[in-house]
């Protein structure tokens, strides 16, 4: 998702060509055909996102009749819980783990596929084919091949003289499996990405640079490619970072936030205050708090984005 | 000049050799998996491994999954719930896409900024309020549970909104001319002339759905109505799901029809995903 810079200035059609007539009939329509969408916006979007805020200021469970407003209680509570401070420092930590791998796993894919055309079409579809699959169903798939026996991983490390782990159960691994599994769902999204920032590159720019003589891979790579992707960079950064942030399917499915907390995440967090607790209010306090963070970094993002459109 | 062939030789070979070893990492687990499906257990906990099982089981364990979980009818879910999904927010979101990039009225730019402040919100963050509303008129565990928070989409409108604005005004200018209203100028026009943006968007809309977990998890407990997502879940729980072979049996059936429509289909998604979220 994405905000770009927009020409709001430019008016949409020049105005002197029309009556007056016109003009209230053309808002009579335009208010008819966002009425829909400016409806459920409120009722589905915005609404909710402000009673989320009232939510967290009341000791409101669910399915109780009574409530009542109890300040920052919720909030309070949450900054005293250490589960709470568990969650944030391992989604910080699965985001630090997930965004340089996915990045520069995609980037090297991506340069290495459009460095020839031999079976560029047949690589990109193989490596983007972990983004297309049910995340739940493959986590089930990845508990396997992490099983400490009949795993795949263990069974390949045996083959050259390693004693493996049992890497979900253990507290110093469960949360550096779930990065691995989140960088292989990922990668190729940001390698499609980088394809497509790689495409935006002008010929001319490397043939500028062969003659000034940098015409060696690294060369071209150092003088021209990696500048030039300076933006798309930043950007595929950010996006990684968001999507980090919302790991979800593989903590719920693999290791339900242990072993002791080793790989609770905050959105697993939330889930499990708000819906098998039932502690409304608490959960709400979680929510606005990640809510906060998920617009910091949106916002980031369109502000570079914004830059980016600049920069071209 | 004599060593470059050799070298160029040597530089190819070393691209298609790491990108076999990138695709392993990609593709492994996808190998695993049909792999297991096809096993008895006694192979699958056999000390040493082959990919190819010595006594093919593929038939009892997909015949397991197939039986013990209504796999088809998590499919068919999965398709009613993107379906309805996809078509609620076209209905919704084209009209008024059509309309902020088109038409002049007051509030106008209010709304689109409305658009953008939208954008930023989290479905997730959404969760709460979503599963009061619908348990206050009663809908949770049912298929309108599953769709309606998804009907309204700020990204939808944004994404079509500037699709529509590439879209010449004269074009318009000239259909009012021939007496065409403003809704058959959507229906004849934007939408034909906008294939690509309603394709990415509906790329988008039903990889998202079909794939999601966090919210049919909270809005849904029937196995009748579980997403695929859900469903593969339900049937590792379930008793069935203790054995392997079928479990990897369920999850090559759940995977399946969002892969091959991919790679049917690869070019365009592939486009169609990095137009959108670049441009």
């Amino acid at each position: 998702m994405s905000v770009t810079a927009l020409d709001e200035n430019r008016p949409v059609r020049p105005p002197a060509r029309e009556s007056a007539a016109t003009r209230s009939s053309e808002a009579k329509v335009g208010w008819f055909t966002v009425s829909p969408a400016l409806a459920l916006l409120i009722g589905l979007l915005f609404g909710p996102a402000a009673a989320v805020v009232l939510f967290s200021l009341t000791d409101w469970q669910l399915g109780s009749t009574s409530f009542q407003f109890i300040g920052f209680t919720n909030f309070t509570a949450l900054f005293d819980d250490p589960t709470f401070w568990k969650a944030l420092g391992n989604t910080l930590l699965y985001v630090a783990l997930v965004v340089p791998g996915t990045v520069f796993l995609g980037l090297v894919v991506a340069l290495v596929i459009e460095a020839s055309p031999s079976l560029r079409g047949f690589y990109r579809a193989m490596h983007f084919l972990p983004v297309m699959s049910t995340m739940s169903a493959m986590a089930i798939v990845w508990g396997t091949m992490l099983h400490p026996t009949i795993g795949l991983v263990n069974r390949a490390l045996a083959a050259v003289g390693i004693t493996g782990m049992n890497w979900l159960r253990d507290e110093s691994t469960a949360l550096i499996a779930l990065a691995v599994i989140g960088i292989w769902q990922g990668f190729g999204f940001a390698m499609v990405l980088f394809v497509s920032g790689l495409k935006s590159i002008p010929q001319q720019l490397y043939d500028a640079a062969a003659i000034d003589g940098a015409d060696g891979i690294l060369d071209r790579l150092c003088i021209v490619t990696l500048p030039m992707l300076g933006p798309v960079i930043m950007f595929i950064v950010i996006l990684t970072a968001s999507r980090a942030f919302e790991v979800f399917d593989s903590v719920r499915v693999l290791t339900q936030g242990g072993p002791n907390y080793a790989s609770e995440v905050l959105l697993h967090r939330l889930y499990t205050e708000s819906f098998d607790f039932l502690r409304t209010g608490y959960g709400a306090a979680l929510t606005v708090f990640y809510l906060a963070i998920v617009v910091a970094l949106t916002l980031t993002q369109a502000k570079l984005l914004e830059r980016r459109v600049h920069y071209a | 000049m004599a060593h470059s062939t050799p070298r160029r030789l040597a530089g190819r070979l070393a691209r298609h050799v790491l990108l076999v070893g990138t695709a392993a990492f990609a593709l492994l687990p996808f190998i695993w998996m049909v792999s297991l499906s096809l096993k008895p257990p006694d192979e699958i906990f056999q000390a040493e491994f082959r990919l190819w099982p010595t006594t093919f089981a593929g038939i009892e364990n997909y015949g397991v999954a197939l039986t013990a979980a209504p796999m088809f009818r998590f499919l068919l879910n999965g398709l009613i719930i993107c379906t309805a999904i996809f078509t609620l927010q076209l209905l919704v979101c084209v009209p008024c896409a059509y309309a902020l990039a088109k038409l002049r009225f007051h509030g106008r730019d209010t709304l689109f900024s409305a658009v953008l402040v939208g954008l930023l919100v989290p479905p997730q963050a959404l969760a709460i309020p979503h599963f009061v509303m619908l348990y206050v008129f009663g809908l949770l565990d049912t298929y309108a549970a599953l769709i309606l928070p998804w009907v309204i989409s700020a990204f939808g409108i944004f994404l079509l909104r500037q699709f529509f604005r590439s879209i010449p005004d004269d074009l318009i200018h000239a259909a009012r001319l021939d007496g065409l209203g403003e809704f058959e100028i959507i229906w004849r026009i934007m939408i034909p002339m906008s294939a690509p943006a309603l394709a990415a968007f509906g790329i988008f809309s039903v990889v998202a759905h079909w794939n999601d977990l966090f919210w049919p998890l909270i809005a849904v407990r029937s196995e009748e109505i579980s997403t695929p997502a859900l469903g593969i879940l339900l049937f590792r729980d379930d008793e069935a799901g203790q054995f392997l072979g079928p479990l990897m049996a369920g999850a090559v059936i759940i995977v399946t029809p969002l892969l091959l429509g991919f790679l049917f289909a690869q070019r365009r998604f592939i486009d169609g995903l990095a137009v959108t979220i670049t441009k």
